[in-house]
C-alpha cells in the first residue's frame, strides 16, 4: 500500500509542477483539485480501515477537491479573467526555481532526524516540496486568484506532513485544518473583492498605494 | 498569613465588589434604556460601599490573604491577595469608581447620549474590575493581564467622544505610552522572576546587594512612572484628562495614576534595604514634577488642563513623600520611613478624593455652560451656587490649606524633611533641606493657581453672552461631590481617624514598621491640626452666619463696577485668567516657553486686533517629538524593506525559510 501512496504523492508533486507552468488560471484550479482529490485518498491507504477515517477521507475530498475549487471558479467567472498575463517571475524560471526547491526538499528531508518508520517513505520531501511551490506560486504572480491557487497548494503541503504526524488524526486537527483552509479563502475572497472594487483590477501590486508614507 | 485556598472574610468582600463591578458592564448591552443606566449605577455604587467596607476591615487587620486561583495560566498559578498596603490603595478605588458611576448617570444620560452610553458604562466597569484587582494580584502575570485591561478600559473610556480631533489624539498618545511603559513592566517582572517563580516575592525579602536590584529600581521607576505621569514622563497625561469625560477624567487621575505609586510602592516593599540613591532619585523627581506640575498649571487656559498639571503637581508631592521614606530606609531613620510614607499614602488617597471633587466640578460647571475654556466663563457661582461651594472646598484641600484634608498629608511630608535636616548626615541633609522649600512653594503656586481658576470661573459676572446659561446640576451629580468633600473634611477635621489605617498600610510596605500607631501619633501632632481645622471652621461658620445676618434685612441693589470713569464698560474688562497669572508665568517663562501673539498698536485710532496666548507641552514638542522626527530620518533606510509590495513580503518568508533549510542541511 505505502508503494501506492509513493506513487500519488509523485503524481501530486508533477501536478505542483503544472500548477508552476501553467497560465491558464481555471486549468490550474482543477489541477490544485485534483491535487486535493490524490491527497484525500492517502489517509485511506497508510492507515488501517475505521469509520472515523471514512468521514475524514469524504469530508477532505468534498472540501479540497470539490467545495473550494468550485468557490474559486465561481469567483474566477465572476472577476472575468482567464490567464495570468504578467507574472513577476516568467513561467519558465518559476519552472526551473520549483525544481531546485523539490530537489532542495529532498535534501533536507534525508537529514532530518525522522522515526525509523518515517524514514523511507518520501511523505516529508513531497511535504516540503508542495509547500516551496505554494510559496513560489504566491510570490510570483500578480492576480489575487492565482495567490490564492498558491495558498492552497501551500495547505496541501502541510497537510502532507500533518499525514504522518499522528496514525488517526484527530477530527479535531483536522477540522482545525481545514478551518483554516476555508478561513484564508474567505480572506483571500474579500481581500479580491475589495481589490477589484478599489483598482477596478486584480491586481496585488496595486496595494503599495496604500502604504503609510 | 492563612493558606492559600482559605476564605477569610476581607477577601470574600473584596471578590464580591470585582464581581459587582464586572457585572455593573452588563445590563446596558441588554437593554439601552435609562433603567438599565440606573442598574448598572446601582451595582457600581453597591460595590463601592461593600469593596471600602472590606478594605476599611483588612487595613486594620495586620495579616496578609490570599487565594490560589483554580485557574491555569502559564507562568504558574494566579494568586490574588489582600494586605493593608493594597486596602490602602483599594480605597480611593471604590470611592471614586461608586462617585464617578453615580455622577455618570446625570453627567452622561442614555437619553442624551444613545449612541455612547453603552461604552462609556462597559468601560467603566471593566475599568472598575480591573483597577480592583491589579491591586489584588500577587503574580506578574495576573498583574500585567489586569494591567493591561486597566490601560485598554481608560483608552475606550477616555476616547468615549471619538468624533473630536483632539479626543483621538489624545487617545493615540496615551494608548502608546502606557504600552512603552507596560514594555517597560515586562523587562521589570522578568528581572523580578529571574530565580523562576512569577510570585511577588515577600515585603523586605530581596537585598539591596541583589546584583539586579538598580535594574528593578530603574524598570519600576520608568515603567510605573509613565502610568504615574512623573515628570519628565507625563506627557500623556494633560490631552488625556483634557478630553476624557468629566468623570472619567476624575477616576483616571483620582485612580489611574495611583497605580504607579502603588506599583512603584510595591515594588520597593520587596527590598529590606535600599541604597541612598533611590530615595535621592525618587526626591528630585517629585521635586521637579511638584514644582514644574504647578507652573505649567498656572500658564492654562482649559479648565480640565489646568486640573490635570495639578495631577502631576500632586503626584510631585506624593513622590516626594516617598523619597523622604526611602532616605530614611537608606539612612535608618524609622521616623522619617513612617513620616515619609504615611504622606506619601495619606495623600494618594487625599489627591484621589479632592481631585475627583474638582474634575466632577469641573464637569458640571462646563455642563452648564459649554466651553472649557476659563477666560470665556465667570459668574457661574450665581447660576450654581452648591456645585461653586463644593468646588471651594475641593480648591482648599488641593492647596494643601487647614482644615482639609491636603493640610494634614503635606504636614506629613514637611516633618518627615524636617527630621532628615535634623537627624541625618551626609547628602540627605541637603536634599531634604531643599525638599522643604519646593513644597513651601509648590503649596504658594498651587493657591495662586486656584484663586485664579475660582475668582474667573465662579465670581464676576459671565464675560460672553452664548456661555452665560446654565443651571444647578442635579441631584444625583450633586451627591457624589457631597461625598467626596464630606470625606475631605472627615480627613481634615479628625486626622487621628485615619492614623491607625495610615499605620497599617506602612507596615505593608516594611514589616519593621508595625504596629506604629502610636508612634505616628507621637511624630504627627493630630490633636493640634485637628484643634486647629476645628475652630477654623467654626470661625468661618460663625463669621458667615454674621455676615449673612447683617445683610439678609438690607436692600440689595446691583450696579456696574466704577471704572475710573470710563463710560461703556464690558463684562470683558474684567480681569481674566491670563493677566491674572501673566506675572508668574513671567517668572517662569524660561521653562514654559509661552507663546504669545500681540500686536502693535499705532495710530490714535487703531483698527480692531487680538492678543493671544498660548502654552504648548514644552516637554512632549520641544523633547520627544523632535526626538522621534530624528529617529524617523535615521531609519529611512530600514523603512525601504515595508514598500507594501505582498509578493515581496512573501519572498522575505521564503528566503528565511530557504536559507534555514541550506543551514541545517550544511550542519
Amino acid at each position: 500500500m505505502t508503494l501506492l501512496a509513493d506513487q500519488l504523492l509523485v503524481l501530486s508533486l508533477l501536478i505542483n509542477f503544472v500548477v508552476l507552468g501553467t497560465s491558464r488560471i481555471a486549468f490550474a484550479v482543477r489541477a490544485v483539485a485534483v491535487q486535493g482529490i490524490l491527497l484525500g485518498v492517502l489517509p485511506a491507504l497508510v492507515h488501517p480501515f475505521s469509520w472515523h477515517l471514512v468521514g475524514i477521507v469524504c469530508g477532505i475530498l468534498l472540501a479540497k477537491g470539490i467545495i473550494i475549487p468550485w468557490m474559486i471558479m465561481g469567483a474566477i467567472k465572476k472577476a472575468e479573467i482567464k490567464r495570468e498575463l504578467e507574472p513577476f517571475i516568467g513561467y519558465t524560471s518559476t519552472l526551473v526555481l520549483g525544481a531546485v526547491f523539490t530537489s532542495l526538499a529532498f535534501m533536507f528531508a534525508a537529514k532530518l532526524p525522522l522515526a525509523p518508520e518515517h524514514s523511507g517513505l518520501i511523505f516529508v520531501p513531497a511535504s516540503i516540496a508542495t509547500l516551496l511551490c505554494g510559496f513560489l506560486v504566491l510570490m510570483s504572480r500578480r492576480k489575487a486568484i492565482s495567490q490564492v491557487i498558491g495558498y492552497l497548494v501551500m495547505e496541501n503541503g502541510i497537510f502532507i506532513f500533518g499525514l504522518l504526524l499522528a496514525n488517526a488524526m484527530p477530527v479535531m486537527v483536522e477540522a482545525g485544518a481545514l478551518l483554516d483552509l476555508l478561513v484564508g479563502v474567505f480572506v483571500m475572497g474579500i481581500v479580491i473583492n475589495n481589490i477589484n472594487r478599489e483598482f477596478s483590477s486584480l491586481d496585488t501590486s496595486r496595494l503599495n498605494t496604500l502604504r503609510e508614507e | 498569613m492563612t493558606g492559600p485556598g482559605e476564605v477569610v472574610p476581607n477577601l470574600a468582600l473584596l471578590i464580591a465588589a470585582i464581581i459587582l463591578q464586572a457585572c455593573s458592564t452588563l445590563p446596558l448591552l441588554f437593554r439601552r434604556s435609562a433603567l438599565s443606566q440606573k442598574i448598572s449605577a446601582s451595582l457600581m455604587v453597591l460595590a463601592s460601599m461593600i469593596g471600602t467596607t472590606g478594605a476599611v476591615r483588612s487595613l486594620t487587620d495586620p495579616a496578609a490573604h490570599s487565594l490560589l486561583l483554580d485557574w491555569s495560566l502559564p507562568f504558574g498559578p494566579a494568586e490574588i491577595g489582600i494586605d493593608p498596603l493594597s486596602a490602602l490603595f483599594l480605597l480611593p478605588i471604590f470611592i471614586i469608581t461608586g462617585c464617578s458611576a453615580l455622577y455618570g448617570v446625570g453627567y452622561w444620560p442614555a437619553q442624551k447620549h444613545p449612541h455612547t452610553v453603552t461604552r462609556l458604562t462597559f468601560f467603566l466597569g471593566l475599568l472598575a474590575a480591573s483597577l480592583t484587582t491589579v491591586v489584588m494580584a500577587r503574580n506578574a502575570i495576573l498583574f500585567l493581564i489586569a494591567w493591561e485591561m486597566m490601560a485598554l478600559g481608560s483608552f475606550f473610556s477616555l476616547t468615549t467622544d471619538d468624533k473630536h480631533e483632539e479626543v483621538r489624539d489624545a487617545g493615540i498618545l496615551y494608548l502608546i505610552t502606557t504600552h512603552l511603559g507596560t514594555l517597560v513592566l515586562f523587562a521589570l517582572f522578568s528581572l523580578l522572576s529571574i530565580n523562576g517563580s512569577f510570585l511577588f516575592p515577600a515585603a523586605a525579602s530581596l537585598s539591596a546587594l541583589h546584583p539586579l536590584a538598580n535594574a528593578i529600581f530603574i524598570t519600576a521607576l520608568i515603567g510605573f512612572g509613565v502610568k504615574a505621569g512623573m515628570m519628565p514622563l507625563h506627557v500623556w497625561l494633560p490631552s488625556a484628562h483634557a478630553s476624557a469625560p468629566s468623570h472619567i477624567s476624575a477616576i483616571m487621575s483620582g485612580v489611574v495614576l495611583k497605580m504607579g505609586i502603588y506599583g512603584m510602592v510595591r515594588v520597593f516593599s520587596f527590598f529590606a534595604q535600599v541604597p541612598l540613591w533611590w530615595g535621592a532619585t525618587i526626591l528630585v523627581l517629585g521635586m521637579i514634577s511638584g514644582v514644574v506640575g504647578v507652573a505649567f498649571a498656572l500658564g492654562q487656559h482649559d479648565l480640565k488642563r489646568l486640573l490635570a498639571y495639578h495631577s502631576i503637581e500632586n503626584i510631585g508631592i506624593i513622590l516626594m513623600g516617598m523619597g523622604v521614606a526611602l532616605i530614611g530606609q537608606a539612612t535608618g531613620s524609622q521616623a522619617m520611613m513612617l513620616l515619609g510614607m504615611a504622606g506619601c499614602l495619606l495623600h494618594v488617597l487625599n489627591h484621589a478624593l479632592f481631585k475627583a471633587l474638582l474634575f466632577l466640578g469641573a464637569g458640571s460647571v462646563i455642563h452648564a455652560v459649554g466651553t472649557r475654556e476659563i477666560d470665556l466663563m465667570g459668574g457661574v457661582g450665581r447660576r450654581l451656587p452648591l456645585t461653586a461651594s463644593l468646588f471651594l472646598a475641593g480648591s482648599v484641600a488641593i492647596c494643601g490649606l487647614p482644615p482639609l484634608n491636603g493640610f494634614v498629608s503635606e504636614i506629613m511630608v514637611y516633618l518627615g524633611c524636617f527630621r532628615g535636616v535634623a537627624f541625618s548626615n551626609g547628602s540627605a541633609v541637603g536634599l531634604t533641606a531643599l525638599a522643604v522649600p519646593a513644597l513651601a512653594l509648590v503649596g504658594g503656586l498651587a493657591v495662586a493657581c486656584f484663586v485664579k481658576v475660582y475668582g474667573t470661573v465662579f465670581l464676576g459676572i459671565p464675560r460672553t453672552e452664548e456661555h452665560s446659561g446654565g443651571h444647578e446640576a442635579p441631584g444625583n451629580m450633586l451627591v457624589p461631590m457631597g461625598v467626596l468633600a464630606g470625606f475631605c473634611a472627615v480627613i481634615g477635621l479628625a486626622p487621628w481617624l485615619v492614623a491607625p489605617l495610615l499605620a497599617g498600610a506602612v507596615a505593608g510596605w516594611h514589616p519593621s514598621l508595625a504596629n506604629s500607631t502610636a508612634a505616628l501619633t507621637s511624630l504627627v501632632p493630630f490633636n493640634w491640626i485637628s484643634l486647629l481645622s476645628t475652630s477654623l471652621t467654626l470661625c468661618i461658620l460663625v463669621g458667615t452666619w454674621v455676615i449673612v445676618r447683617r445683610t439678609s434685612g438690607n436692600e440689595h441693589s446691583t450696579a456696574p463696577t466704577w471704572g475710573c470713569g470710563y463710560l461703556r464698560p464690558t463684562p470683558r474688562m474684567q480681569y481674566t485668567a491670563t493677566s491674572f497669572a501673566e506675572m508668574l508665568v513671567k517668572y517662569f517663562r524660561d521653562l514654559l516657553r509661552p507663546q504669545e501673539y500681540s500686536p502693535e498698536i499705532t495710530g490714535i485710532f487703531p483698527a480692531p486686533t487680538r492678543y493671544s496666548s498660548h502654552i504648548t507641552e514644552v516637554v512632549l514638542e520641544g523633547l520627544y517629538l523632535p526626538f522621534l522626527e530624528y529617529l524617523y530620518r535615521k531609519t529611512a533606510p530600514f523603512r525601504r524593506l515595508q514598500h507594501g509590495r505582498l509578493h515581496l513580503y512573501i519572498l522575505y518568508i521564503l528566503v528565511t525559510l530557504v536559507v534555514l533549510l541550506v543551514v541545517t542541511v550544511n550542519s
